[in-house]
């Protein structure tokens, strides 16, 4: 059984989820594993990151590199290639990073290579075996990944447990070192941070989130009557902002903002996953969808099958009965 | 700048249903509808911009067979200059990295400046272009959002989480993968589409290109699918079956027990 | 004008004036000449349009249009002005030449205007000067103080335009003052010298002026030749002035109103003259620059007489789209003035779309043809804005949300996507087939009659309703129909609207085989626009009638009756759709099936019949994000309202939707409701049995 690496990326010296998450995985494909986490980085901020993790992982790596200050794929790449043992089975989150990392690396460690990955079956012999979904989510597909020469694995954020599960105290392990130089061909310049809208989703614990479902820019006005009712705002898919009908810090998912509210009402929404990404802290998602087959409702608590259009102002309507009977 | 563009043609999951067939080993595809995939698109029309902006031309390659030439033709009338099929037999069953070093054959047989992928395709696995660039050793960027020609290097923007974008200089020849919406391509018609109908489009073999066939295909596969199914739901949503009042009733009462209402 | 020989006193300027007077009319008409030649220039140049047909028809519509000004009461007051106005300059015109050419000749008289036929017109003709100096006066009041708002000009399109129409209206009531003065002095040089005096008609302005002349003869002769100048001066003027603005209409109307278009509802081809399949040979599809129009749709632009009735009317206008027709006239105008001019060479081609038009404006349209039903040149909108259309589609410049329902209708057949195999499951709800059986003419079964549904009322589910009461009331008056299931695609009607010549084509000739194959002897509709389509732009199918003349004929025939309405608060106003109204002028036949359900009380809206008002457009124009202020359907419901009325009844699957939308978004649920003219007959017509009405009362849950 190859030898199983987590890369762990971190920012200002604080990991994410994903640091748990990778280690479940790590931990579903062999139980009696004891995966490494590889973190690179530079100065103070690696360092606490590295010591955050030390209750989860037993050995550490610790790759400290000016040039890696900034996680820059390319470079992190290198760098991982150096100091990786080849036939080993490293995992990755599949976001925005590990989509640029993942593909590449794996042809450096001439292993194989599998992204998206949602649940892991276990080990046949030389072959891991695994599952993703195709058509937007709306068939999955078993895969068997040959590990002989090791393997990168993406996993899909969110598809394993985030609840740390070990408490130990693990070794952190320089590796600087065998690095050696490091160039690319790509050099990051500096990052935009999206515009501040009016309002900031992320502190809200009340969302009414829509999608492609709304079908037009006017009828989001039925969303905000009832967010209003509510005493909540309205967030959104990627499809509404690609559309230009709400500005991009309205959107929720793996490309918009991560929002942790108490209710989230998905109308609208068919529940892709680079959407639900976006949705942490295990809120109550009550899903309003015309298709009885949006896969929003594998994921949602309550399921409505009725059109927006018409539920909206049902809903609003007596959102604020109530509150005048209240008022009373 | 030479630009070439990977396309793929895939089932248009707006336009249809996705069934399992009886043995759960693929989709039905009987009755799908076929077109370019969508960032492929976006990935074409961005080619063709930057064309249209500093010169060069544009070429079009997909891996497959006959019934993947329309999409050849319609980037075709599109605009691209050029369209190659890489076709074999030794090329079906591929996985994602054999695939890659199909491409990597048609790359090196010309003299491309910038390789551009869509993003992902129906498959989601998002692979492709960086497999392809480390094949190639070329620099790659991913999830690319917006090109500027600078100097006879590249300024690319990523999308990266929060909405937030990460530019980076980027030399050339390299690789990108694009995201849709980097632009608003243009309309291809029934018109354009009869237009390019007779144009030749070559197409080439593993030997064409300089790849070995026992290096892909089937055999050298290393990630294969073994079957189809619908995930039996763990927790699945409770569905609410009464009449509309009745369910936006039971929502509100929902919403104030989870502590949603202030 | 004057009759008799002038015994040239010694001092009539007129006579020793003549070389003077004869060299104005040579400039001025030369000039004429040369400009209108220079206007020409362009039309020469431009696409063709084949005209030329029909000569009586054409004629018997100048006669209509333009001898008796039949558009024009549409405006009683302004219509009222122009009809004076222009009969008045009709009385004037031999009057007019007369005098210019007494310049030249004193003695002159008009062919068959002398003795009494010629005094009776000179009496006639002095009324007429003087109800045109009073009309131009009034209409510069109105032009000044209270300022009609059609004539405004939006900053955006550029100065206003009152000054120029004042000027104009000025320099006409000079020529009138200058006729009647030189009249009037003529009649007094005359009475002056002893001679024969022509009498001027009582209480003309001639005859005013009359009074105002001092008695000498020497006064009297400088006055008339004063008068004769100014006269011919403002003559030539005007007439050489006119080409350079809305005025020039006085000269083209003739001819815009004669080559107008003859056919209603259609769209022109491509191109006159190249068939529908040597298409692919023409290298550049539809209009991208200015000379890629016809010649006729640049007569239509000099014609424009800026009267603003067309944008006044336009529904796009008013729910604050970037488009007013007017504009869209005027502007092209504009181009051809600064890249035709007079003087100076053809310059500087532009593509229109970007530097005359934007993009949003052009696609605003929803070809519901109320500019064209008002316009009193018979100026063309639909064909110049789906010929930019056809322009824009072919250099691929398309709205993203159009892309997906073209491409949509390229792959399945319809603009949602939908599989074809789906298209008729609206009939095969358990519920709907035992009221029902909806024959599928897939070649194993025939009938007379196809029910053509058309996509949305195929796959909407709100509008599967109306195909279902469609359905049935085609079975209880017996008729043998059947529709054509999944071998049916889009009628293309909008495709084709939207500048998509070629899929419309596709789908027009997968249509009439589908027709054709299925030996159907008529055609039936609930959609207007697939009536307008199979009426209009099909050709080779057999005749088409939509659902409200179906039920209309069988109640005047007495085979249909209904129940009475029994809520006694409905109150229902008839909305006319654009392709069953205005384009197809079917008012009557809905209102009259309206009529004959007993107890149902019906109101019209301010806006009915060729006046109506655009629910907001139907086919592709539902998948259009327009920036507007305000959605027309919401306009529309509002006017409901006002009439006094609390349902809508409607005839067209697509002003369903949209009115359906504009009641929520107005907030007017509960007190506005809308229902198709079949549904409701549906509803109240007289079953056999009375289980099966109260079961069929709700509409909502027909047929599942």
């Amino acid at each position: 059984m190859p030898h199983i690496f987590v890369y762990l990326r971190h920012r200002s010296g604080v990991v994410d989820d994903s640091a748990a998450e990778l280690y479940d995985a790590a931990k579903t494909i062999d139980a009696s594993a004891s995966p490494t986490a590889v973190l690179t980085g530079y100065g103070e901020d690696l360092d606490a990151a590295c010591s955050s993790v030390r209750s989860l992982y037993t050995e550490i790596w610790k790759v400290g590199d000016q040039v890696l200050a900034y996680p820059n794929a390319e470079l992190v790449r290198q760098a991982l290639a150096a100091v990786l043992p080849r036939n080993s089975i490293l995992l990755l989150p599949h976001d925005h990073f590990g989509i640029d990392l993942g593909p590449g690396l794996s042809i450096k460690l001439n292993s194989s290579f599998v992204s998206d990955v949602l649940a892991i079956d276990g080990v046949e012999g030389n072959f891991l075996k695994l599952a993703r979904q195709e058509f937007g989510g709306q068939v999955s597909v078993q895969v068997r990944c040959d590990i002989s020469t090791g393997a990168v694995i993406n996993i899909r954020p969110g598809a394993f447990k985030a609840e740390p599960t070990a408490s130990i105290s693990g070794v952190i392990v320089d590796k600087s070192s065998q690095v050696g130089i490091l160039s690319a061909r790509r050099r990051y310049i500096q990052t935009i941070v999206a515009e501040a809208g009016d309002v900031d989703i992320t502190k809200h614990s009340v969302l009414v989130s829509i999608g492609r479902g709304i079908q037009e820019k006017d009828n989001i006005a039925l969303a905000e009557e009832l967010a209003d009712a509510l005493g909540a705002v309205v967030s959104c898919s990627r499809p509404v902002v690609d559309a230009k009908w709400m500005g991009k810090s309205r959107q929720v998912g793996s490309s918009g903002k991560t929002v942790k509210p108490r209710v989230y009402l998905a109308c609208g929404v068919s529940g892709a996953f680079q959407h639900l990404a976006g949705l942490k802290g295990n809120p109550f998602i009550i899903a309003v969808n015309k298709n009885p087959k949006a896969p929003i409702f594998q994921v949602a608590d309550v399921g409505i099958v009725d059109d927006i259009l018409e539920f909206l102002p049902e809903l609003t309507n007596q959102v604020r009965e109530s509150r005048s009977v209240a008022a009373k | 700048m030479d630009i070439l563009v990977c396309v793929r043609r895939v089932p248009d999951t707006s336009e249809n249903e996705i069934e399992l067939n009886a043995e759960g080993n693929d989709i039905v595809r009987d009755e799908l509808v076929y077109s370019v995939n969508e960032p492929d698109n976006y990935a074409v029309e961005e080619a063709l911009q930057i064309r249209d902006r500093v010169g060069g031309t544009v070429t079009v390659v997909t891996v497959g067979g006959e019934e993947d030439e329309e999409v050849l033709r319609r980037e075709l009338a599109m605009g691209a200059n050029h369209a190659v099929l890489l076709s074999d037999d030794a090329f079906n069953g591929c996985d994602g990295q054999g695939v890659a070093s199909i491409l990597k054959g048609i790359v090196q047989k010309g003299n491309y400046d910038l390789i551009l992928t869509g993003v992902q395709a129906d498959d989601g696995a998002a692979q492709v272009g960086g497999l392809l660039a480390a094949m190639l050793d070329y620099p790659f960027a991913s999830l690319v959002n917006s090109i500027s020609v600078e100097n006879g290097r590249l300024r690319v923007s990523r999308e990266i989480e929060g909405g937030n974008r990460e530019i980076n200089e980027i030399e050339l020849p390299c690789v990108l993968s694009i995201q849709t919406g980097i632009n608003e391509p243009r309309y291809v018609g029934m018109r354009g589409i009869r237009q390019v109908a007779s144009v030749l489009v070559p197409t080439l073999g593993a030997a064409d290109v300089g790849v070995d066939p026992a290096t892909v295909g089937q055999k050298a596969a290393k990630v294969k699918r073994t079957h189809y199914f619908i995930p039996t739901r763990g927790k699945a949503a409770e569905m609410l079956v009464g009449s509309r009042k009745e369910n936006a009733e039971k929502v509100l009462e929902l919403v104030a027990e989870k502590g949603g209402l202030k | 004008m004057v009759s008799s020989s002038l015994t040239p006193p010694t001092h009539d300027w007129l006579i020793i004036s003549r070389s003077l007077l004869l060299s104005i009319h040579l400039l001025g008409i030369s000039c004429f000449a040369y400009i209108v030649a220079r206007r020409l220039a362009p039309l020469v140049r431009a696409e063709r349009d084949l005209r030329f047909d029909r000569p009586l028809i054409r004629a018997g519509r100048v006669f209509k249009f333009w001898l008796g000004q039949w558009r024009h009461p549409r405006y009683k007051f302004a219509g009222t002005l122009h009809i004076l106005i222009f009969a008045g300059f009709i009385l004037l015109v031999a009057r007019a030449f007369s005098t210019l050419i007494i310049g030249v000749n004193a003695n002159f008289v008009m062919p068959g205007l002398s003795g009494l036929v010629g005094r009776f017109y000179n009496l006639a003709t002095d009324y007429a000067a003087t109800a045109v100096f009073l009309c131009m006066v009034i209409a510069a009041v109105r032009r000044l103080v209270y300022k009609p708002e059609r004539y405004a000009v939006p900053a955006k399109y550029g100065k206003s335009h009152t000054a120029d129409a004042v000027f104009l209206l000025a320099l006409i009531a000079v020529l009138m003052v200058a006729d009647s003065l030189f009249a009037a002095s003529t009649a007094a040089s005359h009475r002056l010298q002893g001679q024969p005096v022509e009498t001027l008609a009582f209480l003309s302005l001639p005859w005013i002026l009359q009074g105002s002349l001092r008695p000498s003869l020497g006064t009297v002769a400088d006055v008339r030749f004063a008068a004769y100048l100014v006269h011919e001066l403002a003559f030539y003027f005007l007439l050489c002035y006119r080409p350079f603005g809305i005025q020039f209409h006085v000269e083209t109307s003739l001819f815009s109103i004669y080559f107008a278009k003859l056919e209603r509802g259609t769209v022109k081809p491509v191109r006159w003259a190249v068939s529908d399949e040597r298409l692919d040979q023409v290298k550049s599809l539809g209009v991208k620059k200015f000379e890629d129009f016809t010649w006729k749709h640049m007569l239509d632009f000099y014609s424009c007489a800026d009267c603003g009735r067309c944008s006044d009317n336009c529904p796009a206008n008013a729910a604050g789209r970037p488009l007013a027709p007017r504009f869209l006239t005027i502007k092209a105008r504009d181009y051809a003035f600064q890249h035709y001019p007079v003087f100076g060479k053809a310059n500087n081609s532009k593509p229109l779309i970007g530097n005359v038009y934007s993009e949003n404006e052009i696609w605003s349209c929803t070809t519901c043809a109320a500019c064209e039903e008002e316009c009193p040149l018979l100026v063309e909108y639909i064909d110049k804005i789906v010929d930019l259309r056809r322009g824009m589609v072919d250099d691929g410049n398309v709205p993203q949300s159009l892309q997906r329902p073209l491409k949509a209708l390229e792959s399945r057949g319809n603009p949602y996507g939908k599989m074809e195999k789906k298209r008729a499951d609206w009939t095969k709800s358990p519920e709907f087939q035992q009221t029902c059986d909806v024959k599928i003419l897939d070649g194993k079964r025939d009938a007379d009659t196809l029910y053509f549904v058309d996509s949305i009322t195929s796959y909407d589910e709100r509008m599967q309703s109306i195909g279902r009461s469609t359905a049935r009331i085609l079975s209880r008056i017996g008729e043998n129909f059947g529709i054509l299931g999944a071998g049916e695609k889009d009628s293309g009607h909008d495709v084709r609207r939207f500048g998509e010549e070629m899929l419309f084509l596709a789908l027009r000739d997968h249509n009439s085989d589908a027709v054709k194959a299925s030996e159907v002897k008529r055609i039936v509709t609930a959609d207007p626009h697939a009536y307008n389509a199979l009426k209009h732009d099909y050709k080779n199918v057999p005749p088409v009638e939509h659902m409200s003349q179906v039920i209309a004929r069988e109640v005047k025939a007495g085979k249909i009756q209904f129940h009475p309405i029994e809520d006694e608060n409905k109150v229902f106003a008839y909305h006319d759709p654009c392709y069953l109204g205005r384009h197809n002028q079917v008012y009557d036949e809905p209102r009259s099936v309206l009529d004959a359900i007993p107890g149902l009380k019906r109101v019209e809206m301010k806006r009915s019949r060729d006046r109506s008002f655009c629910c907001g457009g139907g086919g592709l124009m539902l998948f259009y994000e327009p920036q507007e202020e305000q959605r027309m359907g919401v306009l529309r419901v509002r006017m409901a309202a006002e009439a006094g009325a609390n349902v809508i009844v409607t005839a067209c699957p697509f002003c369903m939707a949209n009115i359906e939308d504009a009641i929520k978004v107005a907030g007017m649920e509960g007190k506005m409701s809308v229902i198709d003219l079949t549904e409701l007959a549906d509803q109240q017509i007289v079953q056999q049995s009375l289980r099966e009405t109260q079961r069929l009362r709700e509409p909502a849950t027909c047929g599942g």
